[in-house]
């Protein structure tokens, strides 16, 4: 196998042989009795209803498989039947901790088909809720890491510090969780005054927050021991299964679509680092993004600075219809690569959307990577690959 | 005849009390820590402010939490071994109630006197094992096996470096009675140096850690609660437990981390005693009656600091892996502490 180079590291060697030895067990057919366990559709690490269906030989996984689709809410087919501006009411809900991230995509593949432009004051407002989002989305993640090994302490403090976010959010746009807040053309409206010196506080609170965890939890030996060689997966295997956001930059590969495509947004006017990590494992999983969160705080602190004056809203008509045509756009969301497909044919509502949610690929690796660790590594594994359940089930 | 405070008690009389004195010394224990550290430091840990509407602060909260799991249905599974389901809480409760029966609370203040309180103590630890693993295999589900199995694995792997770290304090106090050994930190000399006593936490240190560590991993409690486990074996064992049966399970966790404590604070504390070279007494016959009303708050305020020790790394620490605490327990903990038994038998051989 050309995995097996001599470019890994030992831990990537040892987790590859005991993958290899999983495998010889579950052919070769020895003398022991194995015993299935299912984990989730109700289990408290699956987030909501992943069932994962483990096949154990003593406390070691010979052989997983996650079973998705308990949560599919047929969002694809009921864009059908909905009007453009009514769509994003739905898409909110795919990637529920991250929501006015899941509109964007959308509305540009929109505004790419009606050859319409947003102001630039509205891309960059759209830039920074879409970073207040991915804070949102991933200081959730940082605290439920801990949770995941028996660390109760770190969830409550992400949850206090998320909570100054959403705060945000809400008064900016009128919803915690579900902003609705994108529009053809622009944004419904211009920011509440005092929000600017509002979130630059908040920022700075978060990056507290992240040096927190980071001493708390990353510096911790028994977290270490629990991360640290676990869950490898190597860049060819990660780009083999389509993985993305951070579960590939985890792996070496240096992809970040915020920087490597072109885009409206606003990304390119701030001065940011995309982090990768050479290992792979659980924890470059977990740090890079803790990394991102920080990183994060730093775009918004500097798009806040640089704001452009004018409208939010270019000039569209009010009844949306969109021309015929097809369009793809994907931006990078807080769980890796989000992309919709929109095939128009003219009337009020798309014709056909494809969604490509980025948990739905991150979880396919789950069978290879699952192969020959132990019960406690599924779930820290499992954490580490971050999926929500309304990305893997649309 | 026992004499209690000049009070000469008849035989029914001391029954009574030793049955009454046990409830209390489970029950009141394992409320406070609960009430303390499970609701109050852990909310302060994480910044809430934990129960305050039942009671003042939210004292009373353990009272209606035990009056919501007596109204719930007793569910027992279909497939479960109903009677080893039924008969595993009360196993692993009276383990605790065993436990409690050698520790000495006063000069006379004690239930039983054994002169091996030390092995008895240890061994009878043991059976809560014993109810640990028949939970898990009456329950009839996967997790509550694993959860079992692993609760067994890892029970029996610290009983050893927490025999070991024990037998320094056995070897240094040249006596397994436990009223001796209290009697014996309180009365001591640390070269000359009578003003401590010598409690064994001084020089019996590496033993002490040894054995807080081993505690630790008895009560199931982070960074050794793989047995339970919420985010990997739903609750492991207790999994198909509900109402009263848990509630006995529940009580029993916090029981068990209080005796041992009080056992902890026995052996390397000084117990119920303070040194008693501040009074001026030379033995056990010299002290005054009224320390059997003193010495149970002595020991159980030694008895809170050291939970709040085992409950302080609870809150803090995420878990091992199972492999990961078997070698913990194989590869450090019980070289260190064969190293630490060398080391005091020498030290009493040549001092």
């Amino acid at each position: 196998m050309t995995m097996l180079d001599d470019k890994l590291g030992d831990r990537q060697r040892l987790s590859y042989i005991a993958a290899q030895a999983a495998d010889a067990r579950l052919n070769v057919e020895l003398e022991t009795e194995g015993m299935t366990l299912n984990i989730g559709p109700q289990h408290p690490a699956t987030h909501g209803t992943l069932r994962i269906i483990a096949r154990l030989d003593g406390e070691q996984v010979v052989w997983a498989e996650p079973s998705a689709g308990y949560m599919h809410r047929g969002y694809e087919k009921l864009t059908e039947v909905r009007t453009y501006p009514q769509v994003t009411t739905l898409i909110n809900r795919i990637d529920w901790l991250g929501s006015f991230a899941n509109e964007v995509p959308f509305i540009l593949a929109a505004e790419k088909l009606m050859g319409v432009e947003a102001p630039p004051r509205a891309q960059w407002i759209r830039t920074i809720l879409f970073e207040l989002s991915r804070i949102a989305n991933v200081s959730l993640f940082l605290g439920d890491l801990g949770v995941q090994m028996g660390a109760v302490t770190p969830v409550f403090l992400a949850f206090r510090d998320r909570e100054y976010v959403l705060n945000l959010i809400e008064s900016a746009t009128g919803g915690r969780f579900h902003p609705n807040f994108d529009r053809i053309g622009g944004l419904k409206d211009d920011l509440p005054a005092g929000w600017v010196q509002e979130t630059k506080q908040v920022m700075k609170k978060l990056r507290n927050f992240c040096d927190e965890i980071e001493t708390l939890l990353f510096g911790n030996e028994i977290f270490q021991s629990r991360m640290r060689g676990i869950g490898v997966i190597p860049r060819e295997v990660a780009l083999q299964y389509g993985l993305s956001g951070a579960n590939l930059r985890a792996s070496g590969v240096d992809w970040d679509l915020r920087r490597d495509q072109e885009s409206p947004l606003a990304w390119k006017h701030a001065d940011w680092k995309v982090f990768t990590h050479p290992d792979g494992d659980s924890f470059a999983r977990s740090w890079i993004r803790l990394q991102e969160t920080r990183e994060a705080t730093k775009i918004v602190d500097q798009l806040l600075d640089g704001m452009p004056a004018g409208p939010v809203m270019a000039k569209v008509p009010k009844i949306i219809k969109v021309p015929e045509g097809e369009a793809w756009v994907s931006t990078e969301n807080p769980l890796g690569e989000m992309g919709y497909y929109v095939v128009s044919r003219g009337d009020l509502g798309p014709f056909r959307v494809k969604i490509r949610s980025a948990s739905f690929n991150n979880i396919s690796i789950v069978p290879w990577v699952l192969r020959g660790v132990y019960v406690p590594d599924i779930i820290t594994i499992l954490a580490s690959l971050y999926f929500i359940l309304g990305d893997i089930d649309r | 005849m026992l004499s209690l405070l000049a009070v000469e008690i008849p035989y029914w009389g001391q029954s009574l009390l030793r049955v009454l004195g046990g409830l209390v010394a489970v029950l009141l224990p394992a409320g406070t820590i609960v009430y303390l550290f499970l609701f109050k430091m852990m909310s302060f840990m994480q910044s809430r402010l934990g129960p305050m509407e039942a009671g003042p602060y939210g004292s009373l909260q353990l009272v209606a939490e035990v009056g919501k799991w007596l109204q719930k249905e007793d569910i027992i599974p279909d497939n479960a071994d109903k009677k080893i389901f039924k008969i595993a809480p009360i196993v692993v409760l009276v383990s605790t109630f065993l436990l409690v029966a050698v520790v000495p609370f006063g000069p006379d203040a004690w239930f039983t006197n054994f002169e091996t309180g030390v092995f008895y103590a240890l061994a009878v630890s043991s059976i809560s094992v014993l109810g640990i693993l028949m939970a898990g295999w009456a329950s009839a589900n996967k997790y509550s096996l694993l959860g079992g199995l692993r609760a067994a694995g890892q029970l029996i792997a610290y009983e050893l470096p927490m025999v070991l770290a024990v037998v320094g304090v056995v070897i240094q106090a040249g006596t397994m009675n436990l009223q001796q050994i209290v009697v014996a930190q309180n009365s001591g000399a640390i070269f000359g140096f009578d003003f401590l006593g010598n409690p064994y936490i001084l020089t019996q240190f590496v033993g002490f850690v040894v054995f807080m560590i081993a505690v630790q991993a008895e009560l199931t409690q982070t960074p050794f609660d793989m047995p339970i486990a919420e985010s990997e074996l739903v609750s492991g064992y207790m999994t198909e437990y509900s109402g009263f049966r848990f509630l006995i399970f529940f009580i029993s966790e916090f029981a068990t981390a209080g005796v041992f404590t009080m056992i902890a604070a026995t052996l390397f504390l000084g117990g119920w005693g303070v040194p008693f070279a501040w009074f001026g007494w030379s033995g056990i016959d010299d002290v005054s009656n009224w320390m059997n009303l003193v010495g149970p708050v002595i020991l159980i305020t030694k008895m809170l600091l050291l939970t709040f020790i085992v409950m302080w790394v609870r809150f803090s620490y995420p878990r091992f892996r199972e492999d990961q605490l078997q070698r913990f327990a194989w590869k450090v903990l019980i070289p260190v502490s064969l190293v630490n038994i060398m080391v005091t038998a020498v030290f009493k051989v040549v001092m």
